[in-house]
C-alpha cells in the first residue's frame, strides 16, 4: 500500500515537470488565440527563449538574467509576429511556421558561433540554474501520514517556475474572465468590428495579446533549459510547443480545462517512462515502442471519443481591416 | 652535358613534387546524429582526426549530419570531391556508405561501429560488451541499495549488446543485484534528447537505483546532469566522460573511436590501409574501463583488484561475456 502510494505520488512529480512548459505554452496561446491570432510559433519562441536564458546565464551565472533574457527574446518574436499579422495583415499560419523555423536554424548557428559547442551551450552550474526548492514546514510535515508525505514530496521541492506555471492559470482565468481587459480581449476574437465600433483599438488589443504570449512562452523556454535541464540542445523543446496547442484545443480555449488536458499529456508521458521495463501482473514486460505510442494513442481515442466539438474564437485568424 | 644534367634535375625534382603531392591523401569524416560535440561517440572520433590533423598537418573535410537523408549525399559528395579515405561514423551509415563504396570503387571507405562486406571498406566494430560487463562490476559494487540502472539510446541491437554485457557484470559481482533498464526512444532523435534522459533517470532513482550507465551519446549528459542533481553515481560511456563532473561520474566505458578514427587516416598516408573486418575487444585496447584523477577517489583498491582481474579473465578466455548481436538474444 505504501509502495502504491509512493509510486503515484512519484508519478504525479514527473508529471509536473513534464507538464509545466505545456502550462505556460497553453496559457500563452490562449491570450494569443482568444484575441483572434493564431499562435503557431509557441514552439519557435520557447526555443528562442530557452538559447538566450542558457546563454546569458553561462555567460552572467544569473537564473534571473537569464529569465530576463529568454522572455525578452520571446517577447521580441512575438512583436515580429504581431508586426505581420496585426500591422500587416499577413497569414497568421505562416507567420508563426517562419518564426518556427528560424528558431530552429538561428538557435544552432548562434550557438556555434559563441560557444563552439556543436550548437549547445555549455553546462550550467547550480548557482545559474533555478534549483528546487523546499517549501517552509515540508521536512517537519513529511512525517504526517498521507498529506504531509503529498506535501513534502509533491507540493514542496520544485524549483521557482513550476509554481509559477500553476500560478499562472488561476492568473490567467482572473484576467480573462474577470477584468474588463479580459473581456475586451474576447471580445477581439470573437467579434473585433464590434470592439472597434465601441471605440476600442483593435490592433493595440492584439498586441498586448501576443506580449502576454511572448512573456509565458518565455518563461516555459527558459524552464526548459536552465530550471529541468542544465544547458540548451538543439531542438530542445522537441515539438512541445505543438503538444500545447492541441491541449489548449483539447482544452477548448479555456483555462481550466486546459490545464487539465497538459496534465494529462504530462501523466502518460511519465507513465510511459515509468512503465518502460516493469513487469506489469498478468501481461508481463510491454515492449518500449508500445510503451511510446501510449500517449499519441490514448490522445487520438479521448480526442475522438470523449471530447465533444471544440469551437474557436469566431474571428481567430482573420486579420482585421477597418471598413472605409 | 651541362644542359642534360639541368634537364634531368629539373626532371627529379618534377618527379619528386608529384610523388609528395601522391603521399598526401585527402581524408574526410562524416559525423552522425548526435554531433561532433556530443561529448562522447562522435566527440571520440572528433578527437582522433584531430590528433592526425596536428601531427601531420593534413587538413581533412568534415560533415556533421543533421537528419537522416543527409548521410548519403554527405558521403558521396565526399566522394565526388575525390576525398579519400573517407570515414563514416556509426552503424546508421552502413546503408550510407554501402550505397557509395559500389559506386566509387577506388575509394577507400572506413566504417566505425557498423559492418560493410565489400573490397574498398574496412569495418571497425568494438566488443562493448566486455568492457560493459567491466562497469557493470563497478556499478554493482558501488551500489548500496542494489539496484543499478542503465539508460539506452535509440533501441537498436547494439544498445542492447552493451546492456546485455552491463547487466552480466553487475550480477558477476554480486549475484542478487537488480538491473532497471531503459530505452530512449526508437528513432534517432533518442541519441539528443536529454531532457527525455534526465526523466527516466529520475524515473530509475525513485525506483531506488543509485549508480546509472548511460549508453545513449548526447542524451547521456542529461543523465549526468540528473544523477549530479540528485547526489547519484553516473557512468559514462564512449569518451572518458570523468571530468564531466567529477564526484558523481564514477567511471567510463572507454571505447578508442579516437584511435580507429586516427588509425583509419594515418594507415591511409602511410600506405598500410587494408579493407575487412577488425573487432577491437579488451585484449587489443579497444575498450576500457576509464581511471584517472576525477574519479579515483571513488574506486577503491577492492573494486580496482577485482575488475582488473575479471579483464584478466576475460582477456584469457576464462570469463566468457555473452555478445548480444551474435543471437539478438541476452541470457537472463
Amino acid at each position: 500500500m505504501e509502495e502504491a502510494f509512493v509510486f503515484v505520488a512519484l508519478t504525479m512529480n514527473a508529471t509536473i515537470r513534464v507538464a509545466t512548459p505545456l502550462i505556460l505554452c497553453a496559457m500563452a496561446g490562449m491570450f494569443s488565440e482568444r484575441s483572434g491570432i493564431i499562435d503557431i510559433s509557441l514552439e519557435g519562441k520557447m526555443l528562442g527563449a530557452a538559447f538566450i536564458a542558457a546563454s546569458v546565464a553561462a555567460v552572467t551565472g544569473s537564473p534571473w538574467l537569464g529569465l530576463a533574457a529568454g522572455i525578452a527574446a520571446a517577447s521580441c518574436l512575438a512583436l515580429l509576429h504581431g508586426f505581420a499579422c496585426i500591422t500587416h495583415n499577413g497569414n497568421q499560419v505562416v507567420s508563426g511556421v517562419a518564426i518556427n523555423i528560424l528558431m530552429s536554424g538561428l538557435t544552432v548557428v548562434l550557438g556555434i558561433a559563441w560557444f563552439q559547442r556543436g550548437g549547445q551551450t555549455p553546462s550550467l552550474e547550480a548557482s545559474a540554474r533555478f534549483m528546487p526548492i523546499s517549501l517552509p514546514l515540508s521536512e517537519f510535515l513529511a512525517e504526517v501520514p498521507i498529506l504531509g508525505t503529498l506535501y513534502s514530496r509533491l507540493v514542496s521541492g520544485h524549483n521557482l517556475l513550476v509554481y509559477v506555471a500553476f500560478l499562472a492559470v488561476p492568473l490567467a482565468w482572473w484576467v480573462l474572465f474577470r477584468t474588463r481587459f479580459g473581456l475586451r480581449l474576447r471580445a477581439v476574437g470573437e467579434n473585433p468590428k464590434a470592439v472597434d465600433t465601441a471605440g476600442i483599438s483593435v490592433a493595440w488589443l492584439r498586441y498586448r495579446a501576443v506580449l502576454i504570449c511572448g512573456l509565458l512562452t518565455g518563461i516555459a523556454g527558459t524552464y526548459l533549459s536552465i530550471a529541468n535541464n542544465a544547458a540548451f540542445v538543439r531542438d530542445m523543446t522537441a515539438g512541445q510547443g505543438y503538444i500545447a496547442l492541441a491541449a489548449l484545443i483539447f482544452g477548448k480555449w479555456r483555462p481550466w480545462t486546459a490545464f487539465g488536458a497538459c496534465l494529462l499529456f504530462g501523466l502518460l508521458n511519465a507513465i510511459a517512462i515509468r512503465l518502460q521495463g516493469v513487469d506489469l501482473p498478468g501481461i508481463g514486460e510491454v515492449p518500449v515502442v508500445f510503451i511510446q505510442a501510449l500517449p499519441y494513442v490514448l490522445t487520438v481515442v479521448l480526442l475522438a471519443g470523449f471530447i465533444g466539438r471544440a469551437v474557436a474564437p469566431k474571428a481567430i485568424g482573420e486579420p482585421y481591416v477597418k471598413e472605409r | 652535358m651541362f644542359r642534360t644534367t639541368l634537364t634531368t634535375i629539373a626532371g627529379a625534382v618534377l618527379l619528386a613534387a608529384t610523388v609528395a603531392s601522391a603521399d598526401e591523401i585527402k581524408p574526410a569524416v562524416v559525423f552522425d546524429m548526435g554531433g561532433k560535440f556530443d561529448k562522447s561517440f562522435n566527440q571520440g572520433v572528433n578527437d582522433g582526426v584531430m590528433r592526425f590533423k596536428e601531427e601531420t598537418g593534413i587538413a581533412y573535410r568534415e560533415f556533421e549530419v543533421t537528419n537522416e537523408t543527409q548521410r548519403e549525399q554527405a558521403i558521396r559528395k565526399m566522394a565526388q570531391r575525390g576525398s579519400d579515405p573517407i570515414l563514416g561514423v556509426g552503424f546508421a551509415q552502413v546503408p550510407a556508405i554501402e550505397a557509395v563504396a559500389k559506386e566509387f570503387p577506388k575509394a577507400r571507405f572506413t566504417i566505425i561501429d557498423g559492418v560493410v562486406d565489400l573490397p574498398n571498406v574496412q569495418s571497425v566494430v568494438f566488443n562493448e560488451h566486455e568492457g560493459s560487463f567491466l562497469v557493470g562490476m563497478i556499478a554493482a559494487m558501488a551500489s548500496k541499495t542494489g539496484k543499478v540502472g542503465f539508460v539506452g539510446g535509440m533501441d537498436i541491437p547494439l544498445i542492447r549488446k552493451f546492456a546485455c554485457g552491463y547487466v552480466a557484470g553487475a550480477k558477476h559481482a554480486n549475484p542478487k543485484i537488480v538491473v532497471i533498464q531503459n530505452m530512449t526512444g526508437t528513432t534517432p532523435s533518442a541519441w539528443n534528447d536529454p531532457g527525455r534522459g534526465a526523466e527516466l533517470t529520475k524515473g530509475q532513482f525513485d525506483r531506488g537505483v543509485d549508480v546509472v550507465y548511460a549508453a545513449a551519446g548526447g542524451t547521456g549528459t542529461g543523465v549526468y546532469q540528473a544523477a549530479k542533481d540528485a547526489g547519484k553515481l553516473a557512468i559514462g560511456v564512449d569518451s572518458n566522460q570523468n571530468y564531466l563532473h567529477p564526484g558523481t561520474m564514477l567511471t567510463s566505458m572507454v571505447k578508442r573511436v579516437d584511435v580507429a578514427a586516427y588509425n583509419s587516416f594515418k594507415s591511409a598516408l602511410d600506405g598500410t590501409w587494408k579493407p575487412g573486418f577488425q573487432a577491437l575487444g579488451l585484449a587489443e585496447g579497444g575498450v576500457d574501463w576509464a581511471l584517472d584523477e576525477h574519479n579515483k577517489a571513488l574506486i577503491t583498491d577492492k573494486m580496482k583488484a577485482s575488475v582488473e582481474q575479471a579483464k584478466a579473465d576475460i582477456i584469457a578466455g576464462k570469463i566468457q561475456v555473452h555478445d548480444y548481436m551474435s543471437d539478438n538474444t541476452c541470457p537472463r
